[in-house]
C-alpha cells in the first residue's frame, strides 16, 4: 500500500467521530453514562491514530509532492461549477487534524468525568463528536464550499453545546447570539465564494493555487476581506467578538474544546489556507494584521478586571487569537500555526483546570471567592501554573517562542506600531493571568462563609438558603458579570481535586505546553514547523532578525514587559483579597476600570440599539405597516367592491353561493369571449 | 418529444387518480369514516406510485417536454387537452404526490366530517396536478381556478376561529389576480390568430411565436405576472398568506406552503418567461428588487410575530424571495437554485408546519409565548423541529443551502448588489427561527408544557421522510439537478436567442449535452 493509497482514506478521520455522533444520537440512552463518554472518546482516539498515520504517509512523500486530493463523490454540479466532496491532505490540514483529534481526545476524556451525572450525558457526547466531525471537514475540505460546510457545522455544534443546559435562559440566549454573530461572518464568506466563482470558475483550493496570482488586485482584496469577515466572526475578532465571552455559558469542556483550542482557530486556518488571495491583495494583509493587533490589546484590557474565572480566559482567548492574526497578517503563517498549536495546549490546560476548580468548589466561578486552592487541588494547581507561565511568555515554555515569533515577524517587517501594540498586550497578559492564578490558587481562602457570617444566625440562614437554591435552581447560571455584587460564600466543605480522568488530560496538556516550543525554534535548522509547512506556504519566510543580538534583545524586551505585568499583579494579589468585595484593581483603574469591565460598552451598546430603536422599528413594520397599511389596503379595496354588492361581509355568510359566484364570474368571462369570437369570425 | 410511457397516459393518470378517489370517497356512507380514510390514502398513494413511475422513466439530459399527451377538446376554440412534464414541473409533481399522503396521515385526528375533508383534499390534489401539467393556457386556467374551490372549503370547513374570513380572502384575492391572467391569455391567443390565422392556446405554439410587439409583450407580461405575484406571493401582495396559514388546518398549511405557493413561481418560469422573454429581461430589475424586499421584509416581519404559524408563513415569503431572485437572475445557476429551492422548501417548511400542528393539537394554541421548555418534556418532537429549523435556514448538508447558494450565486454574477442585500437573509433567517426556537423549546416547562406528550411513531413517520429527503438531496443534489438543468439550459438559451440579454461570463451556458430544447 503506497502512501497515496493511505491518503486516499483520509475520509476516515472525520467519519470516525461522525459514526460516534450518529450512534450516540440513536442509541445514546441505551449506552448510558459513562459508557457513552468512553465510546465518544474512543472514536476521537481512533481518529487521532488515523491522523498520525496520515502524518507519516505524508512524510514518506518528497516534500514538494506533499499534497493529496481524494474525491469521494461529486457534491454539487450546476452550470459550469463543479464541487466535489473531496479532502485535501497537505501539511497544513494534517497539522490541524492532529491538533483537533489529539487535543480533542484529551478533552473528551476529561468530559467523561466532568459531565458525569448530567441527565443528557449521551447527547453531550453526540454533539461533541459531531463538532469534531465538522471541524475536521472544515480543515480537510478540498474546496471553499466544503470548508464552508464544516464552518457552518461547527457553528451548529457550538450553538447546541453553548445552549446545552437549555434550562438556563442565559445559556439559550448565548447560543442564539453565537450562531447569529457567526452568521454575520458567514455572510462575508458566502459573498467571497461568489466572487471566487466569478474570478476562477471554481471553488477548489487547487484552482486557487494556480489562479489566484492572475486575478485583479481589487478582486483579490474583495475576496480576502470578505473571507476575513468570516474569520472575524468565527475567531471572535474585534467587532464580532461579542459571542465568545457569552459562550462560556456552555459546559467547561466545551469552552476548552470549541472556544479555545479548536473552533475559534478556524479563522486563522482560513487565512492560512486562502493566503494566495491575501498576498495578491496586500492591503488585506495589513487589515488582518491591524485587526489582530488591536484585538490582542483591547481584549487584554477587558480581561484585566473580570471577576469570572472563565470570562478572564475567554477574553484572553480573544486576545491571543489577535496575536495569531497579527502573525498571519505579517506573512508569518507558520508562526501563526505554531501559535495555534501552543495556544491550544496551554489554553486547554487553563480551561480544563478552571473546570476542575468550578467542579471542586460547587459551581463557583467568581475568583473573588476562591483563593488558596493549590492546597486542595494540587495537580490542577500544577497544570494551571505551568499554563500560566506559558501564556505570559516566559522562556523556555512554548508560549514564549510563539509570542516571540509573532513580535519578531512584525518588527523585522517594519510594522513598528503593530509591534508596540503586541508588546503592550503582552504586559496585559502578564497581569490578568497572574491576577487570576493568584486569586484562585494562592492567598487567603475566601470560599467559606466567614466566621462573622456563620456567627450571625440570619446570615448563616441566608447562606444555607443560597446553597439550596444554588444546587436546585436549574435555571441559574454561575457566570459572574463585571460589577455584579459578590454572592455569599456557600462552600460547606473543602474543595477537592478532580478524578484521575480529569487530572490526566490537564497534566498531559500542560506537559505539551512546556515542550511544544521545540516544534519551531528561531534558529537555523530548528524551525521544523516552517520547513514542514513549506509545501503549503511556499518559500516565503517571515522577516528574520538581522543579527542574533538584535533578535535576543527583542525577546528579552518582550519578556521584561511580560514580567512587569506579572510582578504588578503578583504584588497586588499574592495574599489574596482582604475584602472579597473590593478588588484593588477597581480602585486603581477607576473609571477606566469600569470601561474595561464593561468591555468598552460595545456589547451593551449593541444590546441597547437592538432592544430599543431597532426592535421598535421592526415592531412598527410588522404591526402597523404590514397589517394596517398593506393588509388594510387590500381589505380596503375589497370593501370598495363590497359596497357594490359582493363585499367581504356578505361573502362571509354564504359558502356555496360565493364559490358559485367566483366560478360564474370566470365562466361569464369565457362566454363573453366566445360570443365575441363568433361575432368576429 | 417522447409520448406516453409504457403505452398508457401516465400524466393523465396522475391527474385523474385523486379525482376518482375523491368521487369514490363521496360514495362512502358518512358513518364509515375509516373506509373514507383508507380510500383517500390509497388514492393519494396510488398517485404517488404513478408519479414515481414517471420519475423513473423521466429522461435526463432532455430539456423539452416528456410524456406529452395532446387530445382535442374544443377544436373550434383552439382549446385542447395538452399535458406534459419537464424539469420545472417534474419535482412539483413529486412534491405534490409526496405531501398529500403525508397530509392525510397528519390529518388522522380530524373528527369533524372526515369524509368531506378527504373528498376536498383529493380534489385539491387533482387540481394542483393539473396546474403543473397543463400545456394549454385554458386548461391551465381551468385548473388554476378549480384549485380555489377545494382550498376554500378546506379552510372554511376545518380551519380555526377566523376561518371564513381567511377562506374568503384567499378566494377573492387569487380570483382577482387570475382575471388578469385570463384576459392576458385571451389577448395573446387573438393576436397570435391575427398574425398567423391559427387560433390556439397550445403553450408550445404560443411560446415559439415571436410576433408580439414589445409594448404589447410588456402589457401581457404584467397581466400574467399579477396573478403569479399574488400567488407566489411577492411583497406587497403577500398579506393573504399569514391569514390563510394561521386559519388553515395543518395539512392545508403543509400543502399551501409546499406546493400552492410554488404555483406562482412555476407560473413565472413556465409562462411569464417563455411567452414574454423580452419583457422578462426588461423588468427583471423590478422583480429582483421585489424579491430582495421579500427576503428582508419577510424576515423582519417574521421575527416580530407572536403566532408560530404566522412566523413560518412570513418565513415562506422570504424563501419565495430567494426563488424569485434566482428566477429573475436569468442565469443557469440562479434558475437551478430557484427550481431546487422549489423542491427543498416543501420539505423543510412542510416539516415545520407539521411540528407546529403537533404542538397545536397538544396545547390548542399557536401563541409562541404560551410555550416554553418543550425540549425537556418532548425531546423527540423538539429534535424534529430543530432539524427542520436548521434545514430551513440553509445549513449546508441540507437541501435549503444548495438552493439558496445557487440562487444567490446566479444573482451575484448578473446583478451583484441585489445578491449582496439578499445574502443578509441568511443572517435574518437565523434570527427569527432561532429566536422562536428559544422561546418555544428552551427553558423549564411549566403547567401543560411540562406534561406534554412526546411525538409518537405516527408523527415521527410523517416528518422524518421529509427531513431525510432534505438531507439526501442536500448532500447529493445530482439526481435533482440532472433533471432540472437541461430545462434550465434550454430556457437560458431561449433568452440568448430571443433577447439582447447581457449574460455574465461567470455563468457559462453549455447546451452541448442537452437534447429536446423547444
Amino acid at each position: 500500500m503506497t502512501a497515496r493509497d493511505l491518503l486516499d482514506m483520509v475520509w476516515l478521520v472525520p467519519l470516525l467521530p461522525l459514526t460516534g455522533a450518529v450512534v450516540l444520537m440513536l442509541a445514546g440512552k441505551r449506552i448510558g453514562d459513562p459508557k457513552a463518554g468512553w465510546f465518544a472518546t474512543a472514536m476521537m482516539g481512533l481518529a487521532f491514530v488515523w491522523s498520525v498515520v496520515m502524518l507519516f504517509a505524508l512524510l514518506s512523500l518528497p516534500s514538494d509532492a506533499r499534497s493529496h486530493v481524494s474525491d469521494v463523490f461529486t457534491w454539487l454540479h450546476a452550470g459550469n461549477l463543479k464541487v466535489n466532496l473531496g479532502f485535501l491532505a497537505d501539511p497544513l490540514s494534517v497539522t490541524w487534524i492532529l491538533l483537533v483529534t489529539g487535543v480533542g481526545s484529551l478533552i473528551h476524556l476529561y468530559a467523561i468525568g466532568y459531565m458525569h451525572g448530567d441527565e443528557r450525558y449521551p447527547r453531550f457526547f453526540a454533539y461533541f463528536n459531531l463538532f469534531a466531525t465538522a471541524m475536521l471537514v472544515l480543515v480537510l475540505g478540498s474546496s471553499f464550499l466544503l470548508t464552508f460546510l464544516g464552518w457552518e457545522g461547527v457553528g451548529l455544534c457550538s450553538y447546541l453545546l453553548i445552549g446545552f443546559w437549555f434550562e438556563r435562559p442565559r445559556a439559550s440566549s448565548a447560543s442564539v447570539k453565537a450562531f447569529v454573530t457567526n452568521r454575520v461572518g458567514d455572510f462575508g464568506f458566502m459573498i467571497a465564494m461568489f466572487f471566487i466563482v466569478g474570478a476562477l470558475g471554481s471553488l477548489d483550493y487547487t484552482a486557487m493555487a494556480q489562479g489566484a496570482g492572475g486575478i485583479s488586485k481589487s478582486t483579490a482584496t474583495a475576496i480576502a476581506l470578505l473571507l476575513f469577515l468570516g474569520c472575524i466572526g468565527k475567531s471572535a475578532q474585534i467587532g464580532l467578538h461579542v459571542w465568545l465571552p457569552d459562550a462560556m455559558e456552555g459546559p467547561t469542556p466545551v469552552s476548552a474544546l470549541i472556544h479555545a483550542a479548536t473552533m475559534v482557530t478556524a479563522g486563522v486556518f482560513l487565512v492560512c489556507r486562502a493566503h494566495p488571495f491575501f498576498e495578491r491583495s496586500g492591503v488585506a494583509m495589513t487589515v488582518v494584521a491591524t485587526v489582530g493587533a488591536l484585538t490582542a490589546l483591547i481584549a487584554g484590557t477587558v480581561a484585566l478586571v473580570q471577576p469570572d474565572i472563565k470570562r478572564v480566559l475567554a477574553y484572553s482567548t480573544v486576545s491571543q487569537l489577535g496575536y495569531m492574526f497579527l502573525a498571519a497578517g505579517v506573512g508569518a503563517y507558520s508562526i501563526a500555526v505554531f501559535f495555534v498549536l501552543a495556544h491550544a495546549f496551554y489554553k486547554a490546560t487553563l480551561f480544563l483546570g478552571s473546570g476542575t476548580v468550578i467542579h471542586g468548589t460547587e459551581e463557583t466561578q467568581d475568583i473573588r471567592q476562591m483563593g488558596g486552592l493549590r492546597k486542595y487541588m494540587p495537580f490542577t494547581a500544577v497544570g494551571f501554573g505551568i499554563a500560566w507561565l506559558t501564556i505570559v511568555g516566559l522562556p523556555p515554555f512554548s508560549g514564549f517562542w510563539a509570542k516571540d515569533g509573532v513580535l519578531a515577524a512584525a518588527f523585522y517587517r517594519g510594522d513598528y506600531p503593530l509591534w508596540v501594540i503586541g508588546l503592550l498586550a503582552a504586559i496585559l497578559t502578564g497581569f490578568y493571568m497572574t491576577r487570576e492564578t493568584m486569586l484562585v490558587f494562592s492567598g487567603n481562602e475566601r470560599f467559606r462563609p466567614s466566621v462573622a457570617e456563620a456567627g450571625d444566625g440570619e446570615h448563616a440562614h441566608a447562606a444555607a438558603e443560597h446553597d439550596i437554591t444554588a444546587s436546585h435552581d436549574i435555571t441559574a447560571s454561575p457566570t459572574v458579570d463585571y460589577g455584579m455584587p459578590i454572592a455569599p460564600a456557600h462552600m460547606g466543605h473543602d474543595p477537592h481535586d478532580g478524578s484521575p480522568t480529569m487530572i490526566f488530560p490537564v497534566i498531559v496538556l500542560a506537559g505539551l505546553a512546556i515542550v511544544a516550543g521545540v516544534l519551531e525554534l528561531p534558529f537555523k535548522g530548528l524551525d521544523f514547523l516552517t520547513k514542514w509547512l513549506e509545501p503549503t506556504f511556499g518559500n516565503k519566510h517571515a522577516a528574520e532578525p538581522t543579527s542574533f543580538l538584535s533578535g535576543f534583545g527583542l525577546s528579552m524586551l518582550a519578556v521584561a514587559l511580560g514580567v512587569t505585568g506579572i510582578v504588578v499583579a503578583f504584588k497586588l494579589y499574592r495574599r489574596g483579597l482582604d475584602d472579597p468585595a473590593a478588588d484593588p484593581i477597581d480602585a486603581k483603574l477607576g473609571r477606566l476600570g469600569r470601561l474595561f469591565g464593561h468591555a468598552w460598552y460595545y456589547d451593551e451598546g449593541i444590546a441597547v440599539a437592538v432592544g430599543g430603536p431597532l426592535r421598535h422599528a421592526a415592531r412598527w413594520t410588522a404591526d402597523v405597516f404590514d397589517q394596517k397599511i398593506l393588509d388594510g389596503g387590500v381589505n380596503g379595496v375589497a370593501r370598495l367592491f363590497g359596497a357594490a354588492g359582493a363585499g367581504m361581509r356578505k361573502l362571509q355568510t354564504g359558502l356555496v353561493r360565493q364559490y358559485a359566484l367566483g366560478i360564474a364570474l370566470g365562466m361569464v368571462a369565457l362566454l363573453i369571449w366566445t360570443l365575441w369570437r363568433v361575432g368576429v369570425a | 418529444m417522447t409520448g406516453a410511457v409504457g403505452g398508457y397516459p401516465v400524466l393523465t393518470a396522475i391527474i385523474i387518480t385523486p379525482i376518482l378517489g375523491a368521487l369514490l370517497v363521496a360514495l362512502v356512507p358518512a358513518r364509515r369514516p375509516e373506509l373514507a380514510r383508507a380510500i383517500g390514502f390509497m388514492a393519494s398513494a396510488a398517485t404517488l406510485g404513478f408519479a414515481l413511475l414517471m420519475l423513473w422513466d423521466f429522461q435526463t439530459g432532455f430539456g423539452g417536454f416528456q410524456f406529452v399527451e395532446h387530445n382535442r377538446w374544443f377544436d373550434s376554440l383552439g382549446v385542447g387537452y395538452i399535458v406534459g412534464v419537464d424539469g420545472f414541473s417534474l419535482f412539483m409533481i413529486i412534491a405534490t404526490a409526496v405531501l398529500f399522503p403525508i397530509g392525510l396521515l397528519a390529518s388522522a385526528k380530524i373528527e369533524h366530517r372526515p369524509k368531506a375533508y378527504i373528498f376536498w383534499f383529493l380534489m385539491l390534489e387533482g387540481a394542483i396536478m393539473g396546474i403543473f401539467l397543463s400545456l394549454d393556457l385554458i386548461g391551465f386556467f381551468v385548473f388554476w381556478e378549480a384549485m380555489l374551490v377545494p382550498m376554500y372549503f378546506l379552510i372554511a370547513g376545518w380551519g380555526s376561529t377566523n376561518r371564513k374570513y381567511a377562506a374568503t380572502k384567499f378566494f377573492i384575492y387569487t380570483a382577482a389576480g387570475s382575471a388578469f391572467l385570463l384576459a392576458a391569455a385571451l389577448v395573446l391567443a387573438f393576436l397570435h390568430q391575427a398574425d398567423t390565422g391559427v387560433l390556439t392556446f397550445d403553450y408550445r405554439t404560443l411560446a415559439a411565436w415571436t410576433g408580439l410587439s414589445e409594448s404589447t409583450e410588456n402589457w401581457l407580461f404584467f397581466g400574467f405576472m399579477i396573478a403569479f405575484a399574488i400567488k407566489a406571493p411577492l411583497v406587497p401582495f403577500h398579506t393573504w398568506l399569514p391569514d390563510v396559514h394561521t386559519e388553515a388546518p395543518t395539512a392545508g398549511s403543509v400543502v399551501l406552503a409546499g406546493v400552492i405557493l410554488k404555483m406562482g413561481a412555476y407560473g413565472v418560469l413556465r409562462f411569464g418567461f417563455e411567452l414574454f422573454p423580452r419583457a422578462s429581461v426588461t423588468f427583471a430589475p423590478l422583480f429582483l428588487t421585489l424579491a430582495v424586499i421579500g427576503i428582508v421584509y419577510g424576515s423582519i416581519v417574521a421575527a416580530m410575530q407572536k403566532d408560530a404559524k404566522r412566523l413560518i408563513a412570513y418565513s415562506s415569503v422570504a424563501h419565495m424571495g430567494f426563488i424569485l431572485l434566482g428566477i429573475f437572475s436569468i442565469s443557469v445557476f440562479g434558475l437551478d437554485g430557484a427550481a431546487f429551492t422549489m423542491v427543498s422548501h416543501p420539505l423543510t417548511t412542510g416539516s415545520l408546519f407539521l411540528v407546529v400542528g403537533m404542538l397545536y393539537e397538544r396545547r390548542h394554541t399557536r401563541d409562541i409565548d404560551a410555550f416554553g421548555g418543550i425540549w425537556k418534556s418532548a425531546p423527540r418532537l423538539t429534535a424534529l423541529f430543530l432539524i427542520a429549523t436548521f434545514a430551513g435556514i440553509g445549513l449546508p448538508v441540507f437541501s435549503g443551502f444548495v438552493g439558496e447558494f445557487l440562487s444567490l450565486l446566479g444573482t451575484f454574477a448578473a446583478h451583484r448588489w441585489w445578491a449582496v442585500v439578499a445574502t443578509t437573509g441568511v443572517i435574518l433567517g437565523a434570527v427569527y427561527m432561532l429566536w422562536m426556537f428559544q422561546r418555544v423549546f428552551t427553558g423549564v416547562p411549566e403547567g401543560d408544557n411540562a406534561t406534554m406528550a412526546d411525538a409518537n411513531w405516527r408523527e415521527m413517520a410523517v416528518v422524518i421522510p421529509l427531513l431525510a429527503f432534505s438531507l439526501f438531496i442536500g448532500l447529493y443534489p445530482k439526481p435533482v439537478l440532472d433533471r432540472i438543468e437541461p430545462t434550465v439550459k434550454c430556457v437560458v438559451r431561449t433568452f440568448e436567442m430571443k433577447t439582447d440579454l447581457h449574460r455574465p461570463a461567470a455563468d457559462r451556458l453549455d447546451t452541448s449535452h442537452v437534447k429536446g430544447c423547444r
